[in-house]
């Protein structure tokens, strides 16, 4: 069989099926100067597939602000990385597995998480934490039980093999995402500041090296799967879906740690998306040489495998590396004791092509710099969004109970519980998470330092659909307020732009104003975004997701003794709302849980009160004057102060006032705001010192007793919210096999 | 008091369990590779948390036969402590130094949270810090931890004061709704006859400091501080 | 040579798997399964020409390994 791959007919055909357009097969073709092998047109195919070139956004994400005094590397590498003192840095990306989820949701889900752990530790990082963000179908939708239990269990059946605590993350069901959930999984690990490794290979004549799981027919063409838009028939692409072995990982982390302490290594980078393809591409393109590999040393798990399947294979669990000449026997040594494969399987030239053998056969020989540098790249056309009108309170029916609205709100599939998903994590493993999952942010100490990193995901679709460049801004601004809520320092983010067809034009503006949104915040917040992934095409038969641009934040506390978390501590704390309101309803949840209405504008976010406004909470935090804190988000000020007696068990007694109506002064859900609950030493001057600096602040009420109490409003007991808010999915989930 | 904890590939929980054992008796322990086949003179061998081998097969089947576990063993029947958390525990009933097998959880999930225990059992170097009936709040992560023995194991361990703790509700009652996984008897952790050998699901390592959410799991570490050394 | 190795739970063993499986397929309109029981089934590829003797290695592999035999019983198919 030898290279028989290469007297492959190139039909039109089969460029077609590797999603090559006529254009983009012209330019293959100026490139090549000849037609290309079978090879060598997969190799095009995945390299400039959505997924692997950016090419409908790269354009866009150009503007996005990448830095900081802090970051020590932005986009571009496989994660972004930021200094968090003492010689110390943070890495951690976010990366979506939408389709493969979708498609197969326990593999799909763990090799999402395999995926994104091996982007971390590539660069010389311990993973300490994991977080995901997840958005399935309406729960009423056939397919969503039988989703949500495999992705959560595939979540957990990687993360808590490999031994990385799942600290968190964030749920929503809305009826966009029945054909096309969301799975975007985020690590954080931590490495010294000078011990980091990036992908460029460098060195004529060094060893190419293979370790790892070996080579299979796995999730060929994966990427390319991942940049197409769902059809009624793609469940039959089943086969290509990977399957994850975590055990493996474990092993791979610990051996590249290991190895990583020598001084032995060139250059690494995971083999993720497009495998050995754009690894080796992408080591070779950012270091500007030439890669020769002779395919018959790649270790392989199936007889017969042709080359075009090992360059495109997604087989799980390898990496790619560079040794300094010498090392070889060093390197090999560490991986044989965990015993992982090793092999050379080529080395570094100056010819500045990817060349390949097997049997002897020349079956590819591309020019690295033309299949990077020219990949395509689209200003793909774009129309605004069009401004959703909005609500005025007095417009919307006012609960007939208030008690009632809110028993109805927090046992609803929006904000019950999501303790049946994380009790599936082991989110303690590690023993050094100081603050679990439920909270607004998750904080893992800094092993072995008084320092903690917080951890948020967020986004709220339902803003980014009614108004892109406000959903844009809050989902920075979220995740900037939930670590802020910690007492932490929000630093950096990364992010998972999840849309659906760029192809259409409302589907790419939603991408270009979210990213416009973000943009604005991320500079507003000094919070700069140092990596991420896009996920495009999110659509069954011509209908998109809900823009879903989840945000990953991270945030430092140099003294994890001053951390606050959402539960107040005692009975009889003041609750002090810190921001104001104008009791904004639309695009609510309020809205669509009461009254089953989904329309209205997004709330304004207004990005210098949330930077003066969260300042001083942090301020206030630090100071120890504040014994718990929560930020307001989904559901307004009634369903943060609930969250927080259902984090401590007390009640609460407060007074909402009259300026508003009622449904919007409790349920409203204005941006920039945050409850403090504070001792009543501190109470009276935490007020004062806010309104000197012109921000809105009042108190509230009090902790107390087992009831939640509005006066004249309302008065329920606790264990009924409990009850409803605790139930609601383990009783939907029992029906996981009725269905 | 010299320990050793054992590393299998894929232990996870060793790191933990290294820090626990320094953290409370002063002394940190050797790390042992599972490849080794003598343990170094030490008083307590601790099998850790993880999943050794992506508990394929059965968790803790092969970790249970390899190079160092015929050192622990003998190490065991010489009388000499061994401490199995989670997978250890797994893997000292796959050695027969525990009786009985640790078998999927009765909800076939993966369980992660704090757990009321009842010391049953605080006559041994394991236990001897608590009181008796002492209600404890341990952290169990496991997804297979359900319990399972003949009846004449499971009456051979209550007549034997083998049962080290139990899963309880608030009240200390052994209820089947305290039961996270359905083990026999609410059963979390045993010993073996001579009492020198302690397995448990719950894994006290994690709860040794209160920033960790409480301090719970210090006295396991404490008894056998105190009785070691 | 081939040997193949079914491993199933004991009777009198709670077998949470086969009970999740029995309970799918009544809520999935299967009528009449009284019982299921989840096991496992490995294949080995054995060097091994003489029956009797993989037979006999097979057996030994299952009592050290493949099978805990706390819970669990074996047969085993050569071919």
């Amino acid at each position: 069989m030898t290279a028989f791959e290469n007297n492959i007919d190139i039909t039109e055909d089969l460029i077609a099926e590797h999603g090559l357009s006529a254009d983009e097969y012209q330019r293959v073709l100026d490139i090549m100067g000849r037609t290309p092998t079978l090879t060598e047109l997969g190799i095009f195919s995945v390299m400039w597939s959505e997924h692997c070139s950016y090419k409908s956004s790269r354009l866009h994400l150009k503007k996005l602000p990448t830095e900081a005094p802090w970051v020590i590397c932005g986009p571009g590498e496989n994660a972004g990385i930021i200094d968090i003192g003492d010689g110390q840095a943070a890495i951690f990306k976010m990366e979506s597995h939408n389709h493969p989820s979708y498609i197969e949701p326990y593999q799909g889900a763990a090799t999402g998480v395999g995926g994104i752990l091996r982007d971390v530790f590539t660069m010389g990082a311990r993973p300490v934490a994991n977080m995901n963000a997840l958005r399935f179908g309406e729960p009423e939708h056939p397919k969503t039980r039988h989703l949500l239990s495999g992705v959560v269990e595939g979540i957990g059946g990687y993360g808590n093999c490999v031994g990385v605590p799942t600290v968190g993350g964030e749920t929503n069901f809305h009826p966009s995402y029945n054909g096309n959930i969301l799975v975007n999984a985020m690590t954080v690990g931590l490495a010294d500041a000078d011990n980091i490794f990036y992908c460029a290979a460098a060195g004529v004549g060094n060893p190419v090296v293979y370790v790892g799981s070996k080579t299979g027919r796995d999730g060929i063409h994966g990427a390319t799967m991942a940049s197409a838009e769902f059809t009624e028939d793609s469940e039959e692409k089943r086969p290509t879906v990977q399957v994850g072995d975590p055990f493996t990982e474990k092993l791979l982390i610990e051996a590249c740690l290991e190895l990583m302490q020598k001084d032995a290594i060139v250059a690494i980078q995971d083999m993720g998306a497009a495998g050995l393809t754009s690894s080796s591409v992408e080591m070779a393109s950012k270091g500007d040489v030439g890669f020769e590999l002779n395919l018959n040393n790649v270790p392989q798990r199936e007889e017969h495998m042709t080359p075009y399947e090992m360059m495109l294979s997604e087989s799980q669990e390898r990496m790619l590396m560079v040794l300094k000449p010498g090392h070889e026997g060093e390197a090999e040594a560490i991986f044989r004791k965990w015993d992982l494969d090793f092999a050379v399987i080529g080395e570094i030239t100056d010819t500045g092509n990817l060349t390949l053998t097997f049997d002897g056969d020349v079956v590819a020989d591309i020019p690295v710099a033309p299949l990077t540098d020219l990949a395509p790249e689209y200003d793909r056309p774009w129309v605004p969004s069009e401004p959703k009108a909005d609500i005025k309170a007095e417009d919307v029916a006012a609960p007939a109970d208030l008690g009632d609205a809110l028993l109805k709100m927090m046992g609803s599939p929006h904000l019950a519980s999501r303790k049946w998903i994380w009790e599936q994590y082991d989110h303690m493993v590690m023993g050094d998470t100081i603050q679990r999952p439920g909270g607004d942010a998750a904080m893992v100490r800094v092993h072995g330092t008084e320092k903690g990193l917080a951890i948020s995901t967020d986004c709220t679709p339902r803003y980014c659909y009614a108004d892109p460049v406000q959903g844009g801004r809050q989902a920075v601004a979220e995740t900037w307020r939930n670590i802020t809520a910690t007492g932490a320092t929000p630093l950096a983010i990364t992010n998972c732009l999840n849309f659906g067809n760029p192809e259409r034009p409302e589907i790419m503006g939603q991408f270009v104003e979210c990213l416009k949104g973000m943009g604005e915040a991320c500079i507003a917040l000094d919070y700069p975004v140092v990596s991420g992934n896009v996920s495009l095409y999110n659509e069954t038969n011509g209908t998109g997701i809900h823009p879903t641009p989840a945000i990953g934040g991270v945030g430092l506390i140099a003294d994890t003794s001053k951390m606050t978390t959402i539960a107040p501590k005692a009975e009889g704390e003041v609750l002090v709302l810190i921001g104001g309101g104008q009791g904004h309803l639309g695009a609510s949840l309020y809205l669509d849980i009461i009254e089953s209405r989904e329309d209205g504008g997004a709330p304004e976010v207004d990005l210098d009160k949330e930077r003066h406004y969260g300042d001083f909470v942090r301020e206030q935090i630090l100071g120890s004057k504040v014994s718990a804190c929560h930020d307001i988000s989904d559901g307004g000020l009634l369903v943060a102060l609930t969250e927080m007696s259902l984090a401590s068990s007390i009640g609460f007694d407060i007074d909402l006032g009259d300026n508003l109506p009622i449904h919007a002064a409790a349920f409203g859900e204005d941006q920039a705001r945050y409850i403090l609950s504070v001792t009543a030493a501190h109470a009276e001057q935490i007020v004062k010192d806010a309104q000197d600096e012109n921000i809105p602040a009042s108190i509230l009420g009090k902790t107390q007793g087992t009831d939640l109490i509005v006066k004249g409003q309302m008065n329920i007991p606790l264990q009924q919210v409990l009850d409803l808010h605790r139930n609601w999915m383990p009783e939907y989930m029992r029906a996981e096999h009725s269905a | 008091m010299k320990s050793a904890v054992i590393v299998f590939p894929a232990s996870n929980c060793d790191r933990d369990m290294a820090v626990a054992l320094e953290k409370i008796t002063g002394q940190a322990p050797q790390m042992v590779w599972h490849q080794e086949s003598e343990l170094p003179d030490v008083d307590l061998v601790a099998l850790p948390g993880g999943f050794s081998y992506g508990d394929y097969l059965r968790c803790g089947a092969m970790a249970a036969r390899s190079h160092i576990m015929k050192a622990i063993v003998d190490h065991g029947n010489q009388g000499k402590y061994v401490f199995g958390v989670c997978n250890g525990f797994q893997v000292l009933t796959e050695t027969g130094l525990l009786p009985g097998a640790l078998m999927r959880n009765r909800n076939l999930k993966f369980i992660c949270k704090d757990v009321t225990l009842k010391v049953e059992n605080n006559d041994s170097v394991f236990t001897r810090q608590y009181q008796h009936g002492q209600l404890i709040n341990i952290p169990i992560a496991h997804h297979d931890g359900n319990y399972f023995a003949d009846a004449d194991t499971l009456k051979r361990l209550e007549d034997n004061n083998q049962i080290a703790v139990r899963y309880v509700d608030h009240n200390g009652e052994a209820t089947k709704a305290a039961n996270p996984n359905g083990s026999q008897h609410n059963i979390a952790g045993i010993l073996n006859k001579k009492g020198n050998v302690l397995g448990m699901m719950p894994h006290p390592e994690r709860l040794i400091e209160d920033a960790l959410g409480g301090t719970d799991g210090r006295g396991f570490f404490e008894s056998l501080m105190h009785s070691l050394n | 040579m081939k040997a193949r190795v079914h491993v199933t739970l004991k009777n009198g063993v709670l077998d949470p798997q086969g009970k999740a499986i029995e309970h799918a397929l009544t809520a999935l309109g299967f009528e009449g399964v009284n019982d299921v029981r989840q096991g496992k089934f490995i294949e080995l590829d054995l060097a091994e020409t003489d029956k009797d003797a993989a037979r006999a290695a097979v057996e030994k592999m299952c009592k050290s390994l493949l099978a805990n035999t706390v819970i669990e019983n074996y047969s085993i198919d050569i071919d």
